[in-house]
């Protein structure tokens, strides 16, 4: 059973580099048996925040707590963690090396080389479990470390873009892999660039944007905030009309198509009344707006 | 776990990682056949006792030496003997020593009479031993230390350029990370050098050289602290070099100053191995007195007190290079963009706890 105190916090977290300041006053929630996305611009912050979560770098203030208390080495080593930049030993095997990590992590040889057997099976790389790592392609190589993140079953799982450079099969084991731990009670936190694949898989959402946290929480709730109410409609004729209708914005406009958001507390059904009475309407429909909507809007 | 633990399991897979390295092998396999050849083959080549042709008249001295004798009927049988190249020498009547083309010292040393020899000073060393023996002892600190410092350099870019390092900083302190390093280049350099040193020993027993051996011993003795701590010495400066940088192409650019830190003792001592104030200096000084030291009491130059001084003032400049190796290396291990300077990396102490 999950405890509702299984949260991994962080609270008003800053750091700078030099003059510059990285993270401000950063604070958010990561859920156990969640799966929170964490997602921001080149440089805005995802990876100096994992990094301070696992202790790599220092935070200059706040403070970072896991079940309600302070990190601790020893609790940080109970973390699976993925580093943006990937590396392995190229010149050990992939069991040697998962294993090895897993020791490190303060397993016992036998169940580092157990769990590493289970895991080596479970994302496709049973069979080439005995070769250098060297000699492995960019995607197995990636799957392996999916293996070294996940070795000694840690109790948070912080993932810096686990899905960049994976072919889609890859792609649907590791989702498959992480959305068991996450359903086994873990906190996963992963970052990415690629606002599709999390809209796919992030139960919340975590947005940064030169070093601030512009929004943070469930990811519908979100997608309800900061997002208008949008519509699709197509027409015979050209829409431009729809300009100086009350309450619409124009999102897109393009002939006899049109996408347009509504002001809020403003009802749709005046609008298609509008349009009917300019011609026939051949579609009107209601839009949902992506990750990449509430990303332009908060991100601003 | 705690540091402890981790740095076994550090120092573990290097070793591993090492012991299955070809490079590694096939030098330890090159020292060994080194140890073997210098020690064996001068036996060898020595070849055995001459053989020679000689009546049974004149034989019983011959015999007496040790040498192989052949009794023919008469001299002229002796004499064909040597051109048939049957034998390496004849002795006829004379008696005359009769060879091809080099006198055979044996046969002439067995039919002669040799003076008394009283030695007044028995202890002192020939002077051709007591080049090699700290030219010997040199070669081997320089070698090891140079060659298991940059392997020790290259393990730890190896883990900053695949970026490991940051999983492994996230599990296991850094400080257990780099004396798990130490220790594994330490113990294999030792066991390297015990590997060179029980072939050499099998060699001189075969060689029949046990008197050099025994001449060797109480060098030999205090070689090894002097070695192991002048090892960690510079096996700390090898460590925070290898961290100030990220990639191995770049590892030359700070590489230099610990190979002349290491080079310069080394020369030092070759070249003023019989400048007594110059090596009572070098013994003394930590980055010579690892080969300075042990030369001095082979030579029995040195006081009984020298050596602990020495080795306690090693102590001190091991001790402190691992500080500040350690401080380095900390303040560089995560600065994987470019090449850090030392100031940097003094400065900054990234990781918590």
């Amino acid at each position: 059973m999950v405890a509702v105190t299984d949260v991994l916090r962080l609270d008003g977290v800053d750091r700078s580099f030099g003059d510059r300041p990285a993270l401000r006053n950063v604070s958010f929630d990561v859920a156990a048996g969640r799966m929170t996305g964490f997602v921001g611009g080149n440089g805005a912050g995802k990876t100096t925040t994992m990094r301070i979560i696992l202790g790599v770098l220092a935070a200059d203030a706040g403070r970072v707590t896991w079940q309600g208390a302070p990190l601790t080495a020893e609790a940080r080593r109970r973390f699976g963690y993925m580093p943006e930049e990937r590396g392995l030993y190229p010149k050990m095997s992939v069991r040697e090396q998962v294993t090895y990590l897993g020791q490190l992590h303060g397993m016992t040889a036998a169940a580092a080389r157990r769990a590493t057997d289970a895991l080596l099976e479970r994302v496709g790389l049973a069979e080439r479990g005995d070769d250098l790592l060297e000699t492995l392609s960019l995607g197995n190589q990636q799957r392996a470390q999916i293996a070294a993140a996940l070795v000694h079953e840690p109790e948070v799982l912080v993932l810096d873009e686990p899905f960049s450079g994976l072919d889609p099969l890859a792609v649907d084991t590791v989702v498959g892999v992480l959305r068991e731990r996450a359903a086994a009670g873990v906190p996963v936190l992963f970052s990415s660039h690629q606002l599709d694949v999390v809209e796919r898989l992030c139960d919340d959402l975590v947005i940064i944007s030169d070093g601030v946290i512009r929004a943070a929480g469930d990811r519908e709730e979100l997608r309800r905030t900061y997002t208008s109410p949008r519509f699709e409609v197509v027409v015979e004729t050209d829409a431009g009309w729809l300009r100086d209708q009350p309450g619409v914005t124009l999102v897109d406009l393009d002939g006899a198509r049109a996408v347009f958001d509504l002001a809020p507390d403003t009802d749709e059904q005046p609008v298609l009344h509008a349009a009917l009475a300019r011609g026939p309407v051949r579609a009107f429909r209601p839009v949902r707006p992506s990750l990449t909507e509430i990303f332009r809007e908060v991100a601003q | 776990m705690n540091t402890l633990q981790a740095t076994r399991l550090v120092a573990a897979r290097e070793i591993r990682v090492k012991l299955r390295d070809r490079t590694f092998l096939i030098s330890t396999v090159f020292f060994l056949l080194l140890a073997a050849a210098g020690t064996i083959l001068p036996a060898v080549l020595a070849g055995g006792p001459s053989s020679v042709a000689v009546t049974e008249r004149a034989a019983e001295p011959l015999r007496a030496a040790g040498l192989e004798v052949r009794v023919v009927a008469d001299d002229r049988a002796a004499e064909q003997a040597v051109h048939d190249g049957d034998v390496d020498a004849a002795v006829v009547t004379g008696p005359t020593v009769l060879a091809m083309d080099d006198a055979p010292d044996d046969v002439v040393t067995a039919l002669s009479s040799r003076p008394e020899v009283r030695l007044l000073n028995p202890d002192a060393v020939d002077p051709a031993v007591a080049f090699l023996v700290p030219f010997a002892f040199a070669f081997i600190f320089f070698v090891t230390s140079q060659g298991f410092g940059v392997q020790i350099a290259q393990s730890i870019i190896e883990e900053k350029q695949t970026r490991i390092v940051e999983i492994l900083v996230a599990a296991v302190p850094v400080r257990a990370l780099l004396a798990g390093k130490l220790v594994a280049g330490t113990l294999l350099a030792l066991g390297q050098i015990a590997l060179v040193a029980l072939v050499a020993l099998a060699g001189m027993t075969f060689g029949d050289d046990s008197g050099l051996l025994s001449l060797l011993a109480p060098a030999i003795g205090w070689f090894v602290p002097f070695f192991l701590l002048g090892f960690v010495l510079i096996a700390a400066m090898w460590a925070a070099a290898g961290a100030l940088v990220n990639r191995l192409e770049d590892i030359g650019g700070v590489s230099m100053p610990v190979q002349l830190t290491v080079m310069l003792p080394f020369f030092a001592v070759i070249f003023l191995h019989d400048n007594t104030p110059a090596m009572r200096v070098l013994s003394y000084l930590p980055f010579s007195a690892p080969t300075a030291m042990p030369l001095r009491l082979f030579t029995g130059d040195a006081a009984a007190w020298e050596p602990v001084v020495a080795l306690v003032l090693l102590l001190a400049a091991a001790a402190g290079f691992l500080l500040a190796g350690a401080r380095v290396y900390e303040g560089a291990l995560l600065r994987t963009n470019g090449r850090t300077s030392i100031r940097t990396a003094w400065r900054s102490r990234e990781t918590v706890a």
